[in-house]
């Protein structure tokens, strides 16, 4: 079924929160995540010509750079963009197949990979561009917020957690339940004023960013007294004078 | 978005032959088409062989063809689904209406009833395909309130030039053409608002809500995310020249709209046949760029992320 499911009561919200604060754009979650997806449950994330001119291949994870603002008051800003596991997902309702579907139990959004035809109305639906078409099997693929991992026992528990959050060496992502207010990463978005991607398409996604903190006030440089005036008096012996040049530099 | 051809294909062929079998389903067991076996004969088979035909087009462009059938499965949710259910359901009505022609004319209460039914589902398809792009609110171009009477009024276009054009070889080409002359004028002056609208409404969203970096000031792109295209950008990223965008719009005008309504006006006077034929023609081809720039001018959200506008 397409339809979006009820979630049960109780049933957990998983999803991302994305620090833009301290993400320095090193692209390791995205190389992370194609490492693991490769070989995961919408594996292969096929690559076309990979080492000739025109490289070009499916990827979950897509990092742009932003300035925003102007001069000092400006930033720039590393973003990483991927699927959002929206509650109202429109890539799923518009699926004629019902390849695409959300899990009641948590809200991850999947592709059945053996139902999917190929028509790509669901990457038109998505306003995030998080789905890819995989022109050599001829299926729409996503991510699949590590399904693979995140219920895996035979990895550690600390393992459990999305490819990308796992490599992250700034801790700028973050794993858990967003439908519970007292989750690590619900407080996180409440402490930090996380925010949801464009509101106004009304897909409601469940993954949140972090704003960029505010810059601390750059400090001003304004001689203490004592030292304005040990500058005011030139010092005779030229030694000592030379070394107060060195020393001052 | 990327103008694929399969897609254009279907849009237009299968709206025609709609159109077409629509006034033939509610026209003829009216009386008020040519009750000749031949003409319903071959007014049936374009209709059926136009809707094929753009059926057949549109699974071209599938990633698995063999699978289209399951794409039956999700009426509740999917418009695309509801747009195969129809089309498909409109076959069994329209063959019995043959049928029934055959055996007894098309004047029958049942030969009327399988028309009717049939025209409702040649509706339904229209409609849906209208849908499936009017519920994207991802495109802003094709979330308008004018799209989906649009997909109707211009099959219904398309449908009555065709029904002029068949019906002047039996001589009746009268009914038809002054149908044409209605929808073609309402088809034409639905077009111009819907391009005024589209190209002055305000985007909804913009990459400062696409980021929600707003509060920090004006967002522009500084590195890409990847060096070369990828398939958002060959699907989404389609751009076309605004120069060319306004020649092409101008001769959609004058091809799908001001030669056929000219051409079926002429013929009215004239009482000739062959200007509904050239019409036909004319319509066809002014139809396929209008639906190439349907495609061609609508932009995604998605590509904020990578141009920034």
């Amino acid at each position: 079924m397409t339809s979006i499911p009820k979630p049960a009561p109780g049933a957990k919200k998983l999803g991302l929160v994305i620090d833009l604060d301290t993400c320095v754009g090193c692209q390791a979650c995205a190389v992370s995540c194609k490492e693991w997806n490769t070989s995961g449950h919408m594996a292969p994330l096929t690559d076309l010509d990979p080492y000739g001119a025109r490289p070009d291949g499916v990827w979950f994870n897509r990092i742009h750079s932003y300035e925003a603002g102007d001069g000092a008051a400006g930033r720039t800003v590393h973003f990483p963009r991927s699927c959002l596991h929206c509650e109202d997902a429109p890539c799923v309702t518009v699926c004629p197949t019902g390849a695409s579907y959300k899990r009641a139990e948590d809200g991850i959004v999947l592709v059945d990979a053996d139902l999917c035809i190929g028509c790509k109305l669901c990457s038109w639906a998505c306003p995030y561009g998080a789905r890819e078409y995989d022109e050599d099997a001829g299926v729409m693929k996503k991510c699949t917020l590590c399904i693979d991992r995140i219920y895996n026992e035979t990895l550690g528990e600390e393992e459990r957690v999305p490819a990308c959050v796992s490599v992250c060496p700034t801790r700028a992502r973050h794993f858990g339940d967003l439908g519970d207010p007292d989750s690590e990463v619900s407080q996180l978005v409440a402490e930090r004023g996380g925010f949801e991607l464009m509101p106004e398409q009304g897909c409601k996604p469940v993954n949140r960013y972090l704003p960029p903190r505010p810059r601390a006030a750059p400090p001003v440089p304004s001689p203490s007294p004592s030292q304005t005036a040990e500058a005011a008096t030139p010092i005779a012996n030229r030694l000592l004078a030379w070394a107060d040049r060195v020393l001052s530099r | 978005m990327r103008p694929a051809f399969s897609v254009i294909f279907f849009t237009t062929a299968s709206g025609a032959g709609c159109g077409l079998l629509i006034w033939l389903g509610l026209l003829a067991p009216a009386g008020l088409l040519p009750a000749s076996l031949w003409f319903g004969g071959l007014t049936l088979a374009l209709a059926l062989a136009l809707l094929t035909a753009g059926l057949l087009a549109s699974t071209f462009h599938l990633g698995h063809p063999e699978r289209a059938w399951r794409a039956l499965g999700q009426w509740r949710s999917s418009w695309l689904s509801r747009e195969g259910v129809a089309a498909l359901a409109t076959y069994p009505p329209a063959l019995a209406f043959g049928s029934l022609w055959v055996l007894g004319g098309p004047r029958g209460p049942w030969t009327a009833l399988c028309g009717a039914l049939a025209a409702a589902g040649a509706l339904g398809t229209v409609f849906c395909t209208g849908q499936i792009y009017a519920s994207l609110r991802t495109i802003r171009q094709w979330h308008d309130s004018r799209v989906v009477p649009l997909y109707l009024l211009l099959a219904l276009w398309s449908g009555a030039v065709l029904a002029a054009a068949l019906a002047g070889l039996w001589g009746a080409a009268r009914l038809p053409a002054l149908l044409a002359l209605v929808c073609g004028l309402g088809g034409l002056a639905l077009k111009l608002s819907y391009w005024h609208a589209i190209d002055r409404a305000a985007p909804a969203s913009t990459l400062e809500s696409a980021t929600g970096l707003g509060s920090w000031g004006k967002v522009r792109p500084l590195d890409p995310p990847h060096t070369e295209e990828n398939y958002l950008l060959r699907e989404m990223g389609y751009r076309i020249a605004r120069k060319h965008a306004a020649k092409l719009r101008r001769l959609a005008l004058a091809l799908a709209f001001a030669l056929p309504l000219a051409l079926l006006a002429a013929g009215l006077a004239a009482r000739l046949a062959f200007p509904a034929l050239l019409a036909a023609l004319a319509a066809a081809a002014g139809l396929l760029i209008e639906r190439w720039l349907f495609f061609a001018e609508a932009k995604h959200v998605v590509t904020l992320y990578y141009r920034g506008n």
